[in-house]
């Protein structure tokens, strides 16, 4: 079994397997990727790219598309509000 | 056939603050409408409510404008999305710098707020500027709003008051007669031209349209405070020749931020241009290099209506039709938005020979017609 990678969710740390997208790491933490302009929770929809519902902040960096991204150690991801 | 006190053509911002307007005075107003209200120059635009000073009868029209936007603030529905941001004019070095002090004392001598920014408070008002920028003049009652949602207000104002909409194009409007594209026949003592860049109903109408693109990003809460508009944005709109662009940004409730701005005359495609989007970043960027990592959702144009004085033709169409029947609320350029209700008034005031809040004959179009220039020159 390979090592486990160690990421930060909305500043709670999760173990999570290397080949996990951020935006399955979100749904396994149950935090929601961003706040809609009427503030609704929203997570990752067509896990392809293509309905934008999954971008959150990424090490710092808002709207990224979290379905499209690989897990790395030590990564931050936050809620986008 | 149905008769009207008056009957307005184009229900963008203009036509709508117009049917307001006389409804209002318990006219009875028909608004005909071609395809989308509030869909075409109403719906392309930043939505910034700006004093501007480019000539006294602008100052004096946007001013009157700017007070009654802010009169009626409390009074729209959220969705109009009025925020009272102010405008920061960005001075890049000491040469623009002076002129924001020469810009001060008209607004100050119009009875405009407007206060000067030195270098350090210019970088604390707005972060994300870059550092080495001269200072700049904060205008604080400027605002933004949401132009087709303010549109929609009016229009739904006029129609509470018993106003009737017609989705129709009309085909011919003159002398006290509509016809329209689905066959129906009206009748008004005066019939309002309020149409944007379409001049097909009076070929006449010394209106040009000025191409724009506009780029709106993702949600950034925070990033951006006034709208900012580079200092040289009044060199590059004065151009008549050549395209333009010029820096020129605004933060939306939603926290997205809208770019601006090009001008183009001549062009009359609606297609984006990678070439002016491009430049309009580049621009951006020298200003705010922050904006490198941001991401654009959308980008779009749109086309203002130029006439060759900047003012827009607000009153009888005499000179430009020897129909008596026929007024104008058109040709308002870049600031549509911002005087669609000081238009509306004026043009409203001239209709019942009532003294306006302002002098109303610099935007009278007769000034526009060949005899008027011959004997200007």
């Amino acid at each position: 079994m390979p090592k486990l990678l160690s990421i930060l969710i909305n500043n709670v740390t999760c173990q999570v397997a290397p080949g996990t997208t951020v935006a399955a790491a979100m749904l396994l933490a149950q935090q929601p990727s961003r706040i809609s302009v009427d503030g609704d929770p929203r997570v990752a929809l067509c896990g392809m790219g293509i309905c934008f519902e999954c971008r959150a902040v990424v090490n710092g960096t808002s709207h990224r598309r979290t379905c499209q991204m690989l897990c790395e150690d030590n990564m931050t991801v936050e809620t986008n509000s | 056939m149905k008769c009207f006190d008056v009957l307005i053509i184009g229900a963008g911002i203009v036509g709508s603050a117009v049917a307001r307007e006389c409804a209002l005075l318990g006219w009875r107003v028909g608004v005909i409408e071609g395809g989308t209200p509030a869909g075409a120059a109403t719906a392309a635009g930043m939505g910034h409510v700006v004093v501007m000073d480019d000539s006294a009868a602008q100052l004096a029209l946007t001013a009157f404008s700017r007070s009654l936007w802010r009169a009626e603030s409390t009074k729209f529905p959220k969705s109009v999305e009025y925020e009272g941001r102010g405008t920061i004019w960005v001075a890049a070095d000491e040469e623009e710098m002076a002129e924001v002090g020469t810009r001060q004392k008209v607004y100050e001598e119009a009875g405009i707020a407007a206060s000067l920014l030195t270098a350090a408070e210019l970088a604390k008002q707005e972060p994300n500027l870059r550092h080495g920028l001269a200072g700049g003049l904060l205008v604080p009652d400027d605002g933004v709003v949401y132009p087709p949602a303010a549109a929609a207000f009016y229009l739904a104002e006029a129609k509470r008051l018993g106003a009737e909409v017609f989705y129709a194009r009309a085909l011919s409007a003159s002398h006290k007669q509509v016809r329209l594209s689905d066959g129906t026949e009206l009748t008004a003592d005066r019939i309002v031209l309020a149409v944007g860049t379409e001049c097909d109903l009076l070929p006449a109408l010394p209106i040009q349209k000025r191409k724009g693109h506009l780029i709106i990003t993702d949600r950034y809460p925070n990033f951006l405070h006034h709208q900012l508009v580079e200092l040289g944005y009044l060199k590059s709109a004065h151009k008549v020749t050549d395209d333009s662009v010029a820096f020129n940004i605004q933060p939306r409730q939603t926290g997205q931020l809208l770019l601006g701005s090009s001008r183009q005359y001549g062009n009359e495609q609606p297609e984006a241009e990678a070439e002016m989007l491009r430049r309009m970043i580049d621009r951006a960027k020298q200003y705010m290099p922050a904006l490198e990592k941001l991401s654009v959702l959308r980008v779009w144009t749109g086309f203002r209506a130029a006439t060759a004085d900047k003012l827009p033709l607000i009153g009888p169409a005499a000179g430009l039709s020897e129909d008596s029947s026929l007024w104008l609320a058109a040709g308002f350029e870049g600031l549509g938005i911002t005087n669609a209700p000081g238009a509306a008034r004026l043009l409203v005031d001239g209709m019942l020979g009532r003294e306006s809040a302002i002098d109303a004959t610099s935007y009278l179009p007769i000034r526009l017609t060949e005899p008027a220039r011959l004997a200007h020159a």
